[in-house]
């Protein structure tokens, strides 16, 4: 099977595509785009999140087949300014991000979360982001990354 | 169209230099950071070569069997298939390990837990790979296993190994024999099995090389004990088997034992292909040693107002089937096993046993944490007897600077206890659970119930955990560090092997470099074995011990610079200081300009400047083995918790409103990465009281996937306020104490704590459960 998909604006072509084959697999390891990470392949861990159409999805619960013709965005293509977005900048500055193996999913998620709610409160953060597991941070500062995000994305706190 | 841009492991991760500021005691940031949220970053998992081949590996669906015979044959058949290799394949020493090198790199005659290594396969897609490890066909005799830790303990039962199935009894004894007292508690305690469920998997990549060698990339703890085993199962030198860190995705101690290093690399050898493993997160849980499950017996004797008179007690850790780290396991679950209390008199036994059970070995904490739930829970029932608040027990019995401990050793600097219980005391408790809000309820919405049944709990523990190796091991570490003119500019380089695996090293590093050298930009070279061991990153002892390696080095190469300035400007070196790119006088009047002083070409040649050295600690001692006395440990830190929990007793849930911290850290080098470790420690131990358990039942594992197996998430994981005090510890540099473990120890028996306080239950097992709740 061959698979067409947009990624990050660009257009990705690849052939043989076999039948178990997840996204994940597809953009990790024949798309050169290994940014979102692979914690549990098995939808549990959010470790490996993307834009699928404007949809936050688990990449490892996707079939490649199913993102033929589709847009997708990963980490990698969260900024398109050479700049970090200020979600990026946040997860940096906070101190969010220890080993980093969550951080791509979770960047994905709090772009997606402050695009639908530009001033989240922690419940609607903390529920927002419950299908992201961290081992390392405890939270507390990617708590503090969203909060601060959200407030830079606006220009100051709300 | 974008062709595939193609990651080369060389020299990954890549460029971790970037310029930023931050001396000790200030919050730098990451220089892996802008990496690591671009996505960039390169993992293990993330290795790429062209050529590459993948492996995989054959194991063991038996806890204990005899290996009759094994045909590769339809598996080597496979289109696509390059290599599969056995036991017969292992050119070196076919034994690894840790403390004993008891574990086979493949198993040859018999397994001895379910999802041991049998065989191994490389093939040109990781799918054909796997298909093709079924086809592996083992012939097996299944042998009686032995999964009992208790029973492995009984000389009757089948013995495991010619030695017997205790890997190590370590005796404390203090004081009399038999003592008395006029109140005596005493409760057993059980701790089931916690995984350190790292987010990044074992992996790594093997790379054949033209010298018959090969280069291994892996993410790991400590590269150096690594190459030692390789080394010794491939039949190769050092030099020919070098190893380089590549991105870490977290580490807990799961990575301080092989993984898939030796079967890379002979698939790599064998193949004469690059080969990269990656395990998926079924097969971690089988691929890694866990923390030791423990049963103990504890029994505090006290005078009535509650001064401890006596501790014994009996742990019990289930080693499960190779010995990994359980004998430093033991040795720290005997000589801390009671908590930081003063005991005149003590009698431990502490065993690690062997049993086909899944290996355990190193996870955070290491033998405090068990012990922990166990001697927090009794002080909690002898405050209650004697009627004290379990933190006046903690205060009137906790250690002091200058004590003598259980094992006779002195406790040479600070040892806050009352204060850490203080402060938590006068921290602020949360708000009451307003009743509008079922989001706030334990379990959330989607309960049967609306909170009619929510009891609030306060709970309260003391605890400490030794850093760095103990009882007389080597632990040293190495650094090179160099200052030299990049660009018109002074630039420090620091090369260390000391493992980055997400707590923030090389950070660290740098921070030591700027203030020792008084740069600002300083280059953290990549980890690999170029360099001296860095030692294990375990044990909270990076930033003490690398840290200390890095300042000495920096201080060697200061030395050499301001001497060649006090050539050239007649100040004299005592007078000089290295700041701000400039060499300075005490006076504060700028000498000289440390980048023209670098350039002069008659003082320094090209490269700049260069020192190595190697660093040590002060030495611990070997104890006793008939008492357990001597000096066993570098350093003592001290953490207390407090936590707040909602139950819901009618559905056995907990929400664990706040959890608290008070810590001794010595010197923050980094405040803000300081409160990481604690946050991300706090949350690990609280999820052993709540949710964590590997569950074996015969010797499998029932639960090896997230699905299943759960960690907290951030719906889990509550506010937490957290108190730093930083009484520097004359024997280590800066006054550091080590950060990362304290709080996974102290937070779980806290939890636990407030869950029986507000209970009533009496709980001596963890993780609770629901029904541990309800009763039901
Ligand atoms: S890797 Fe996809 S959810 Fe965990
Ligand atoms: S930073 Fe390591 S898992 Fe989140």
């Amino acid at each position: 099977m061959r698979v067409t998909a947009t990624v990050n604006g660009e257009t990705h072509q690849i052939d043989d595509v076999w039948e178990g084959e997840s996204l994940m697999y597809a953009l990790r390891e024949r798309m050169g785009l290994p940014g979102s990470k692979n914690a549990c392949e098995q939808g549990e861990c959010g470790s490996c999140t993307v834009y699928l159409d404007g949809v936050p999805v688990c990449s490892c619960l996707v079939a490649a087949g199913q993102a033929h013709e589709r847009d997708i965005v990963t980490v990698e293509g969260l900024s398109d300014t050479g700049e970090l977005h200020p979600v990026q900048q946040a997860y940096l500055e906070q101190g969010a991000v220890q080993c980093g193996f969550c951080t791509p999913g979770l960047l994905v998620a709090t772009h997606d979360l402050l695009s639908r709610n530009p001033h989240p409160s922690d419940p609607q953060i903390r529920e927002a982001l419950a299908g992201n597991l961290c081992r390392c941070t405890g939270y507390e500062k990617i708590l503090d990354a969203v909060r601060a995000a959200a407030d830079r994305m606006d220009g100051g706190p709300a | 169209m974008t062709s595939i841009p193609l990651t080369s492991p060389q020299g990954a991760p890549s460029d971790t230099s970037s310029a930023a500021d931050g001396r000790i005691g200030e919050n730098a940031l990451r220089p892996d950071g802008t990496l690591k949220v671009t996505g960039e970053f390169a993992y293990a998992s993330d290795l790429w070569m062209d050529e590459m081949v993948w492996g995989t590996t054959v194991r063991s669906p038996h806890p204990h069997a005899r290996i009759v015979s094994i045909d590769i044959g339809p598996a080597l058949a496979t289109p696509g298939v390059y290599a599969v290799l056995t036991a017969e394949d292992v050119p070196g020493a076919n034994a690894v390990g840790l403390e004993h090198e008891d574990q086979p790199v493949l198993a040859e005659t018999v397994v001895r837990y379910k999802g041991e290594p049998v065989a191994i396969v490389a093939a040109d897609h990781p799918e054909i790979a796997r298909q093709a490890a079924k086809k592996v066909v083992v012939e097996y005799d299944v042998l009686e296993a032995v999964t009992d830790a208790r029973a492995a303990l009984d000389p009757a039962s089948v013995q495991l190994r010619p030695s017997g199935n205790v890997v190590r009894h370590l005796k404390v004894r203090k004081g009399e024999e038999l003592p008395t007292a006029a109140v005596v508690v005493s409760l057993d305690f059980e701790v089931g099995m916690q995984d350190q469920a790292f987010l990044g998997p074992e992996s790594g990549l093997a790379v054949p090389a033209e010298d018959g060698g090969v280069d291994l990339y892996v993410a790991t703890q400590w590269l150096h004990v690594d190459q030692r085993q390789v080394c010794s199962a491939l039949g190769l030198p050092p030099e020919k088997v070098r190893l380089s860190l590549s991105g870490v995705g977290g580490a807990f101690g799961g990575r301080e034992d092989l993984s898939m290093h030796v079967h890379a690399c002979l698939l790599a050898m064998h193949t004469n292909k690059p080969v990269k493993m990656v395990y998926n997160r079924e097969e971690s849980f089988y691929g890694h040693v866990h923390r030791h499950p423990a049963t103990m017996s504890y029994e505090f004797g006290a005078e009535p107002d509650g001064m401890l008179v006596y501790g014994r007690a009996e742990i019990l850790f289930d080693g499960g089937a190779y010995a990994s780290s359980t004998g430093a396991v033991v040795g720290n679950g005997g000589t801390l096993g009671l908590g930081p209390y003063r005991f005149p008199n003590v009698h431990i036994d502490c065993y690690g046993v062997y049993t086909n059970n899944p290996p355990c070995g190193a996870m955070r904490g290491f033998g405090c944490v068990q012990a922990a739930f166990a001697h927090e829970a009794l002080m909690d029932a002898l405050a209650e007897r004697v009627g004290v608040s379990p933190a006046a027990i903690r205060k009137l019995n906790g250690v002091r600077e200058g004590d003598v401990n259980i094992t006779g050793q002195v406790i040479d600097s600070a040892a806050p206890c009352e204060e850490l219980v203080q402060i938590l005391l006068d921290m602020p408790l949360p708000a009451e659970r307003s009743g509008a809000d079922l989001l706030s309820l334990p379990g959330g919405v989607a309960n049967s119930t609306h909170g009619e049944g929510v009891v609030r709990g306060v709970g309260y523990a003391l605890t400490y955990k030794n850093v760095g190796f103990s009882e007389g091991f080597d632990d040293y570490s190495t650094a090179r560090v160099r200052l030299q003119v990049i660009g018109g500019e002074a630039v420090a380089s620091v090369h260390t092997a000391a493992a980055e695996v997400g707590q923030g090293l090389i950070t660290v590093e740098q921070q030591i470099c700027r203030t020792e050298l008084g740069v600002g930009r300083v280059v953290v070279h990549p980890k690999n074995t170029q360099v001296g061991s860095g030692g294990s990153t375990s044990a909270s002892r990076q930033t003490y011990v690398t840290g200390g390696a890095v300042k000495a080095a920096c201080e060697a190469v200061r030395a050499r610079v301001l001497a060649a300035a006090a050539q050239v400007c007649g100040h004299t070196a005592d007078d000089l200081a290295l700041d701000g790119g400039k060499v300075v006088a005490r006076s504060g009047e700028v000498v000289l300009d440390l980048a023209e002083l670098l350039g002069d070409a008659e003082l320094f040649a090209d490269e700049g400047v260069e020192e190595t050295v190697e660093w040590r600690h002060r030495p611990t001692e070997a104890v006793d083995p008939e008492t357990g006395q001597g000096n066993a440990h570098v350093q003592y830190a001290f953490s207390a918790h407090r936590a707040v929990v909602d139950v819901d007793v009618d559905l056995g849930l907990v929400k664990v409103v706040a959890l608290d911290t008070a810590q001794d850290v010595g010197k923050a080098i980094n405040p803000d990465a300081v409160l990481g470790q604690i946050q991300g420690g706090s949350t690990q131990g609280m999820g052993l009281a709540l949710m964590e358990e590997i569950v074996v039942k015969d010797g499998h594992i029932m639960n090896p996937s997230f699905t299943d197996y759960l960690i907290p998430t951030i719906l889990d994981t509550p506010p937490m306020l957290i108190k730093i005090l930083e009484y520097a510890d004359p024997h280590a540099p800066y006054g550091v104490r080590g950060v990362g473990e304290p709080p996974t120890i102290s937070s779980g028996p806290a939890v636990a704590a407030a869950i029986r306080q507000a209970t009533g239950k009496a709980l001596r097992r963890v993780p609770i459960r629901p029904e541990h709740i309800t009763g039901t």
